[in-house]
């Protein structure tokens, strides 16, 4: 039986079942987004907060386009806005939305655990938009559905992870689900940021520290953004970072022509990736972000729409609810 | 005149472990013998109890003066009190900082007026604890300080301890040290570990600490001067102290109940398992237990740090540090550490009563004519603690709803039952 989700707070304690539920809920609105007319009313009526304590451009535009798809209101609150600036407290910040009776929030914190802290007080369901360096599941989500329409398959990959893998929520969400299905996965970075306890997230973890050995039989690589902005550690020069781990067009001829590379932007182009390999054949960036409104669809349907595990609506059918 | 009739005295100090009655009069113990009776005395029954010396906290946070909303003298002694303490010290990051007798004179004070137990106040080593210049040492000794330390940071320097611990070794005071490297701890909110990056909290390697404790332990073989290292976390810190021990330096140190109960794996996003130093590796903690075991340790010390609801039900990185910790820690040193074997039940006493007694310089025992400053006990008696009935005015604890077998019964101080369950 499908345990039905209450929140998205991480992958970690999600169920392979559970992570393929989610993504096959997601296909019918992959279809969708050809549609000329592109709005659902599955959630006309309800309201959706976005509340985002960290500044963010795609992510929240992301959910706020897959709320307004589906008919939904959202409530918008934003890190420059003024009661956070005036250090409301986020439980206060919280409570405030709540007395406004959303049926679900979506949120993004610069704290670990703040999506957490948040669905142990408030009786909706939350959604993790990104924690601090915990977790960012929406991510890793649209990076499996991603993977699973090129590669046909999600089970027992090759995957590489590149760059700052220490301050990186998306990786360790993508370590999670990709673990879950029997991925053998590759870290490689500069080895302040890939400290060896990053082994101890999932079987068949490994670091390596050559990027020769990182990328030789990838079936794909994910390549991180450097949070240049995150740091407090003694910065690496741009000019070490290029020549050591950057991922250039010879690179990628290790892992063969058939692997996938995933980024989940914004990208720094010609830092941690050559822009001949983000524009080439084998990147999945731009896929990347339309199945990131289909995994976020698919969840404030599941969430927010209170459908209990009933498969999802067929959005052909528009505004059938 | 008290009569503290049917209990088993136990009292490290004189090896003592034996039913007797002991009979006090006014604040000092008048005797102590078998069957002992009296006419027109108060009889407190301690059948199927421990009757102990008077325990000694070395190590708590009592918020007063400046920070009265997390704690004051009087309500941080009422939980003491319940815990079975009859003397805590007081580390002097308050507001302001007690750096000088004025200070200090004015925690005496009102110790006197509204504490339930003994307040030691515990005086900073350099002026507003900034690590600078020191502070007025002699004239807070003057008023009472039994210790010098800038807890809440490390003495700033390796050049700062030479100068504290010299003219500490003059005034024969200990200098307590909160061993922490900042360039190391940096920001950090729980052990560097597994843990910390499942969690993705920045962590704090073991090293931050050990790196300062060797440091300190590098100046007093300097100085030659009395150090006691303030909760301490890790193995490596501890084979410090151990070797220090066996040369000969007069370096002591203290462990907290929650480093001997809890480890890095039970953190989780509740600030209630926020604390510095912060709870450390499974390996840690069984090297901490068998350093209480062998004597490397010689105190507990409960680190009670009280912080207000509202400033500790936030997202975990922008918690403060710190829990409460008086009522459950004669309950966690029976649980953890008599219960199961790993010490005797009077190395348990020890730990908290001569053995602190003997960082602070000072003698803790049962005799006539010593002040009636006692601590009865049950190490059976089942209770579960609830954070909301504490007298103290914060909540900040994991142990929260747990239940234990073993609970002080009755607190003693200059002859009065200032606490009984």
């Amino acid at each position: 039986m499908l345990q039905r989700l209450q929140h998205l707070l991480g992958i970690e304690d999600l169920t392979r079942e559970q992570i393929s539920f989610i993504l096959d809920q997601a296909k019918p609105f992959q279809e969708f987004h050809r549609h000329p007319l592109k709005k659902l009313a599955t959630l006309r009526g309800k309201t959706v907060a976005l509340a985002f304590f960290e500044n963010s451009t795609r992510t929240r535009i992301s959910f706020a386009t897959a709320a307004a798809r589906l008919g939904a209101d959202t409530m918008n609150l934003q890190a420059e806005s003024s009661s956070l600036k005036k250090g409301e407290s986020l439980l206060d910040t919280i409570w405030t939305l709540e007395a406004m009776r959303p049926d679900g929030i979506v949120i993004r914190h610069s704290s670990s655990g703040a999506p957490e802290f948040v669905a142990q007080r408030l009786g909706i369901p939350v959604v993790n938009a990104g924690d601090g360096t915990h977790e960012h599941p929406t991510q890793a989500l649209l990076d499996a559905l991603t993977i699973r329409d090129r590669k046909g398959k999600l089970e027992s990959l090759r995957v590489t992870i590149l760059g700052d893998i220490l301050h990186s929520r998306v990786a360790r969400s993508n370590i999670h689900l990709l673990g879950k299905f029997g991925a053998r996965i590759t870290l490689y970075g500069p080895a302040m940021w890939v400290p060896p306890e990053l082994e101890s997230l999932a079987p068949n973890v490994r670091r390596v520290s050559r990027i020769e050995h990182a990328l030789d039989g990838a079936d794909v690589i994910i390549v991180l953004r450097v949070q240049t902005e995150r740091l407090h550690e003694p910065a690496l020069a741009a000019e070490e970072y290029i020549l050591q781990y950057q991922l250039t067009s010879e690179r990628l001829r290790l892992a063969g022509p058939d692997a996938l590379v995933l980024h989940p932007g914004p990208m720094n182009r010609g830092l941690e990736i050559d822009p001949n390999v983000a524009d080439g054949p084998q990147s999945c960036v731009l896929e990347q972000v339309t199945n990131g409104l289909a995994i976020r669809m698919a969840l404030l349907y599941h969430l927010v729409g209170g459908a209990a595990s009933e498969a999802a609506p067929a959005p052909a059918t528009t505004g059938k609810e | 005149m008290l009569l503290i009739k049917n209990g088993h005295v136990l009292d490290p100090s004189s090896n003592t472990d034996e039913p007797l009655d002991i009979l006090l009069d006014g604040s000092r113990v008048s005797k102590v013998g078998a069957n002992l009776s009296a006419a027109n005395v108060e009889v407190f029954d301690a059948a199927g109890m421990i009757v102990a010396p008077g325990f000694i906290d070395l190590h708590c946070h009592l918020r007063e003066p400046g920070q009265e909303l997390s704690e004051t003298i009087e309500t941080g002694t009422r939980a003491a009190a319940r815990g079975g303490f009859t003397a805590v010290c007081a580390m002097p990051n308050t507001q302001p900082v007690n750096d000088s007798a004025s200070v200090t004179r004015g925690i005496v004070e009102r110790a006197a007026a509204v504490g339930i137990v003994r307040v030691w106040p515990i005086g900073a080593a350099s002026v507003g604890s900034k690590g600078e210049a020191l502070a007025e040492i002699a004239a807070m000794k003057g008023a009472g300080i039994v210790a010098v330390s800038d807890d809440g940071k490390p003495v700033a320097t390796a050049r700062l301890m030479r100068q504290v611990m010299d003219y500490c070794r003059e005034l024969d005071l200990s200098v307590i040290d909160h061993c922490e490297d900042s360039s190391l701890f940096a920001g950090g909110v729980m052990r560097e570990g597994p843990r910390s990056i499942r969690l993705g909290l920045k962590g704090i390697p073991a090293q931050s600490e050990s790196i300062c404790v060797g440091r300190d332990v590098e100046v007093a073989m300097l100085t030659g001067a009395r150090l006691h290292i303030a909760h301490m976390s890790t193995r490596a810190s501890l084979e410090y102290v151990r070797g220090a021990k066996k040369q000969g330096l007069l370096v002591t140190c203290e462990v907290t109940p929650h480093h001997f109960t809890l480890i890095d794996e039970d953190v989780r996003y509740d600030s209630h398992y926020k604390m510095n130093p912060p709870l450390a590796s499974r390996e840690d903690r069984a090297a901490l237990i068998e350093g209480l075991a062998d004597g490397t340790v010689d105190a507990i010390a409960t680190d009670h740090a009280p912080h207000h609801p509202s400033s500790k039900d936030v997202e975990f990185d922008r918690a403060p540090f710190g829990i409460t910790g008086f009522e459950t820690a004669l309950a966690l040193g029976l649980g953890e550490l008599v219960h199961p074997g790993k010490i005797s039940l009077k190395r348990l006493v020890e730990l908290f009563t001569t053995g602190p007694a003997r960082v602070l310089g000072i003698e803790r025992k049962i005799a006539a004519d010593e002040p009636a400053d006692l601590t009865i006990f049950s190490p059976d008696h089942a209770w579960t603690f609830r954070a909301a009935d504490s007298p103290s005015k914060s909540r900040n604890t994991p142990f929260d709803g747990r239940s234990f077998r073993g609970a002080p019964m009755a607190t003693i101080v200059a002859g009065r039952i200032v606490f009984r369950r």
